[in-house]
């Protein structure tokens, strides 16, 4: 069977867009990195390690970690959101401008993995027996997977219907 | 319904991938590019000797990846202490128990899917680049090339250890080891080569050496 069109492509998007923002939630509460230094353990959110880089003075790296898990995540659910409701109504949005935001979305999704791996450098790194160790948290894994159902998310959308709205209202 | 135009031959016809419209794209020169009328994504962009271009880098940045993978990546010194990494450690830190799901995620997308997609490359456009017919199944492999083309993040691996880099520069002492400068000429290789392949070319190729 032929189609010109990806079949139920609005389904899956808000599918995996929907699991995509389930597993942001257990990522943003638990923690991404465990560090022990002499016996003493401290736990770190995503947020917590941000706070704690700009805390070193790390302005730069902060804000690129702010970013790639903040900025992209939160910007991505709410781009896409955007896009698979403003395919189905007219938008006041032009439509070269929709095609950019959605080419925006495909390249920079990706990035959000850097804390992912981040932590796993890290924890393969610091292994100093009772001095120093790291060891990655639970929310490694749901913001893993969070950036990985949102990147599905992202590429179970047919562009083209973007173009046929606009071509049924000129019709 | 309009009869179809006998002028128009139908492999002239080309579809933006992107927003559907439909182009007459006969020959374009080496050199131009073409770009859709009403989304400007670039449709098809051919080079002068393009397919040797990237058989040679994507054969170059298998042999860096074996070097990125194997060799030390990072050396670390605090309090006496000494530890060297290699990505393969960065794979296995993950390894206890739970996370044992994520250590083969980041072993899937910065080794092996990289890897699996030069792989995929060199086996369709190899034998075309010197003249040959291609192998079975190459149509498939180039899908999947395709498919793999945002899951392989090896780049963005690089700026992760930048930035653990970074995070542990208190704690101890880092230096780079000759692995990190190979994944790094590594990222430049594939992106050159990423810049070089048109597709539709490359699926024109394939098809007209497939027929004959």
């Amino acid at each position: 069977m032929l189609y010109s069109r990806a079949p139920g492509s609005l389904q899956l998007v808000w599918g995996w867009w929907l699991a995509g923002l389930i597993m942001y939630i257990p990522a943003n509460i638990y923690p991404m990195l465990r560090t022990s230094t002499l016996g003493h353990e401290t736990a770190n959110t995503i947020i917590g390690g941000v706070f704690e880089l700009m805390h070193h003075g790390d302005y730069g790296v902060a804000l690129i970690v702010f970013l790639a898990s903040v900025m992209i995540p939160v910007g991505k659910f709410i781009a896409i959101g955007y896009l698979a409701v403003s395919v189905r109504r007219a938008s006041a949005m032009r439509l070269r401008a929709r095609q950019h935001l959605y080419e925006v979305v495909e390249f920079i999704g990706r990035w959000s993995m850097l804390d992912v791996f981040v932590v796993a450098i890290l924890s393969a790194l610091v292994q100093f027996k009772f001095v120093a160790n790291i060891h990655p948290g639970i929310a490694a894994v749901s913001f893993a997977l969070s950036v990985a159902f949102t990147m599905l998310s992202a590429q179970s959308f047919d562009s083209r219907l973007i173009w046929d709205a606009d071509e049924a209202a000129q019709e | 319904m309009t009869s179809p135009d006998p002028d128009i031959d139908l492999r002239d016809l080309v579809a933006c991938p992107t927003c559907d419209a439909l182009h007459r794209l006969s020959a374009v020169p080496v050199g131009a590019k073409a770009k859709c009328s009403r989304c400007h994504t670039v449709l098809m962009a051919p080079r002068e000797g393009a397919m040797t271009q990237i058989v040679m880098l994507a054969a170059t940045a298998l042999v860096l990846m074996v070097a990125a993978v194997f060799f030390p990546f990072l050396d670390l010194s605090a309090a006496g202490f000494a530890q060297h990494s290699s990505v393969l450690d960065a794979i296995t830190a993950f390894s206890d128990g739970l996370l044992l799901p994520l250590s083969f995620a980041v072993a899937l997308l910065i080794v092996i899917l990289p890897a699996l997609r030069l792989m995929a490359i060199l086996y369709t456009i190899g034998p075309m680049m010197i003249g040959h017919r291609p192998l079975p199944h190459a149509q498939r492999a180039f899908r999947l090339v395709q498919t793999l083309r945002p899951w392989a993040m090896a780049e963005i691996f690089i700026v992760g250890v930048a930035v653990a880099l970074v995070k542990i520069a208190g704690l101890a002492t880092v230096s780079v080891g000759p692995a990190f400068w190979a994944f790094a000429a590594l990222v430049l290789v594939t992106a050159l080569k990423d810049t070089f392949m048109c597709k539709l070319t490359v699926w024109k190729t394939l098809e007209d050496r497939s027929a004959s």
